[in-house]
């Protein structure tokens, strides 16, 4: 018998990644384009690559899903030298989600403190702009700009993959000189 | 010594409440409440959720062998009650909780370290009727020792190196084996039984479908439940079947992916890009069908708010007949990897006694031998009109939770395609009338058992929800799961739970 994974890496050897060629329905919003200029920016500003710690603040989650599909075959920001990194003393930009909540928000201040200079704060999501639904909560402090200075709102009840990366491509239009 | 008294039998010696629906409630005085907690030493009554108002806790119990489902309430006067965490492990973290949030003191519970309250909210006890003045600075944790020679402690948390929510876990190891595991959640406490209560009901929902953004559809159908039943508005035909497709397509979408994200774990990355794909081609069915990657606010009290179209339903069909090939191919990838399996055999074991103990249900019930589903008890459309297999294994591992997930996955696309072609046609949402009442809903999400009790003021108005999540049941028992396996499978067990920090911490 032939083993399964054989099978899988001999079709996509031959055939190509899904990136390319297995999406679902054509790209409507040109998802590849964007992502293809996102990358060359990311080079220009950067001279190599962007590094991305994520920071939930609060979130219901929602937000944390579309980061995951971002980071799949189908959008893959990877291959562009965007990649999510492990700790925030590694990253350029803490991608931070959710509404503030009082028990998170040292967190969030400790995390920003650990990134080294420059770096940019982008708050995802609409409850990172003003707590959302969750604002006037006894327990949320409100959006990620209250407790921190953000450079980009990315909008969205979760941001589509699609308005993630266009939100990157905006902040890496907006950073210049930094 | 009473014989075998059911559920609501034994209930009946307290004072039944009118108005809520669709099953019974009572309240029960001093010596009932300690009479129910006596009786819960033996009855195989199992706690669905446990929560509070002012003065009043409140417990939904369901008898497993008569199947009966009702609510028991008791009126705390002096501001205490005595604690089921004593009888029903699984609610010692949700009184705890009560405590920090209402004020209501659990009697009886050895565990009094504050749960959700980490000392920094502007309020102590901020829902009771006089909540106390802050703390002047955040709670130190006194976290459980673990004494022995060449001990030592890991903090983990609660910024996680991965994409995910935060949580602090605290492990004592010797070498690398985990002795102990201690987890400290409440970090995404957003305070959401305070912004229900008052709320008008389209503000409800919204919040409601988002206490976890994974099962949004199954938290906006219990909500919706709960409301139909409060108010006793019938929902046509069409939109229950459409709730159907819209709750197996979540739960389809959550399964592959989380398979795929444990076997990445277990350093098994290809799994990973495998079922990424496939939950893309979901959420973009869903985006295309619905209008909503996660299907986010589409259910909706009264019915649901977007129709399924002809054209659309056959897109559907398409595509899941491709879907089902490559998930397959995936089982086989899965089944046919000894180094996989090498990872995931016999690490992280539940123990069905821990399983019972908890109530604990979803895949992680499943995998260790307790095979409850909402869909089945108390049961609810369309799911009464359609066969549906429960798979159920006993191994409570990584492997089985995994496994099961694969069944799951495969019912839930069997489900959608029946759903398909045999879904009438009809209005899909009528008008929710405005009257008082309480309600209790239930819906099943990928992870288990969504219980949503509310009460409707006559002008439409919540005046008090609680949703409850599966996760709450499930979250101690990977405390279990993890002893005596080495920190590098921790991920893998955790991954193999999933369980949810923002509807645990609500």
């Amino acid at each position: 018998m032939i083993p399964p994974i054989a099978k899988i890496l001999a079709r996509h050897l031959l055939k190509g990644p899904h990136t390319m060629k297995d999406a679902p329905r054509p790209d409507p919003g040109g998802v590849a384009e964007l992502a293809e200029a996102l990358g060359q920016r990311a080079r220009a500003r950067l001279g190599r690559s962007l590094s991305i710690r994520e920071v939930d603040a609060g979130s219901c989650n929602g937000c944390e899903l579309e980061i995951h599909a971002v980071n799949q075959p189908v959008y893959d920001l990877e291959r562009f030298g965007i990649r999510f990194v492990a700790s925030p003393r590694h990253a350029d930009v803490l991608l931070v989600t959710g509404p503030v909540t009082r028990n998170m928000e040292e967190a969030l201040r400790r995390t920003v403190e650990a990134t080294p200079e420059p770096r940019w704060i982008v708050a995802m999501g609409d409850c990172a702009r003003d707590g959302g639904c969750f604002a006037g909560s006894y327990a949320v402090v409100g959006g990620v700009g209250d407790v921190v200075p953000v450079d980009l709102h990315i909008p969205g009840c979760p941001p589509s993959p699609r308005q993630i990366l266009a939100g990157l491509l905006a902040l890496l239009d907006t950073v210049e000189g930094k | 010594m009473i014989g075998d008294v059911t559920l609501l039998e034994f209930l009946s010696l307290g004072r039944p409440v009118e108005g809520h629906r669709p099953w019974p409630r009572f309240v029960l005085d001093q010596k009932g409440w300690r009479l129910l907690i006596d009786r819960l030493r033996v009855a195989e009554w199992s706690v669905m959720a446990e929560w509070a108002e002012r003065e009043h806790i409140h417990v939904a119990l369901r008898d497993e062998s008569a199947g009966d489902i009702a609510v028991a309430s008791h009126h705390c006067a002096d501001r205490r009650f005595l604690a089921l965490g004593n009888v029903r492990p699984g609610v010692i973290r949700i009184e705890r909780a009560i405590h920090d949030v209402w004020g209501l003191a659990p009697v009886g519970l050895e565990d009094k370290r504050h749960w959700v309250d980490h000392g920094r909210w502007p309020a102590r006890m901020p829902l009771a009727a006089q909540p106390m003045g802050p703390s002047a600075e955040p709670d130190a944790y006194p976290f459980l020792t673990a004494v022995g020679e060449g001990l030592h402690q890991i903090p983990v948390g609660p910024v996680h190196a991965g994409v995910i929510e935060p949580g602090h876990f605290r492990f004592h190891c010797q070498g690398e084996a985990v002795v102990r595991l201690e987890q400290r959640l409440g970090y995404v406490h957003k305070g959401i039984e305070g912004l229900l209560s008052g709320a008008p009901l389209d503000k409800a929902a919204r919040v409601v479908g988002r206490v976890s953004g994974d099962s949004t559809v199954a938290y906006a159908l219990a909500f919706a439940r709960a409301v139909e039943a409060a108010t006793g508005c019938e929902v046509p035909v069409r939109a229950h079947w459409l709730r159907g497709v819209m709750a197996e397509m979540e739960r389809v979408a959550n399964h592959v992916f989380d398979i795929g994200a444990a076997c990445n774990d277990a350093s098994f990355a290809v799994m990973l890009s495998h079922m990424g794909v496939l939950r893309e081609k979901i959420l973009r069915a869903n985006d295309a069908l619905f209008g909503h990657r996660l299907n986010m606010d589409r259910v909706v009290p009264g019915g649901v708010s977007h129709d399924l179209s002809d054209e659309g339903s056959e897109a559907l069909k398409h595509l899941l007949h491709g879907f089902v090939r490559q998930f397959e191919e995936a089982y086989q990838l899965y089944e046919n990897t000894p180094s996989l399996s090498d990872r995931t055999v016999s690490t992280g074991i539940v123990q069905t006694s821990l399983i019972h103990r908890f109530g604990a249900g979803g895949f992680v019930g499943r995998a260790s031998g307790r095979g409850h589903d909402a869909r089945q008890a108390p049961g609810y459309p369309p799911y009464d009109k359609l066969d549906m297999t429960v798979p159920v294994l006993t191994e409570g591992d990584v492997n089985a939770r995994i496994l099961i997930r694969f069944a799951e996955a495969r019912e839930s696309l069997h489900l959608i395609n029946r759903m398909l072609h045999e879904m009438p046609d009809g209005a899909t949402r009528v008008p929710v009338p405005e009257v008082a009442g309480e309600g209790l809903g239930v819906a099943e999400s990928f992870r288990g058992e969504v219980v949503v009790w509310l009460r409707i003021g006559a002008d439409g108005v919540i005046e008090r929800c609680h949703p409850h999540d599966p996760s709450r049941f499930q979250w101690p028992l990977l405390e279990a799961a993890i002893e005596g396996n080495i920190v590098a499978d921790f991920p893998l067990c955790n991954k193999s739970f999933n369980c949810s920090y923002s509807g645990h911490d609500l």
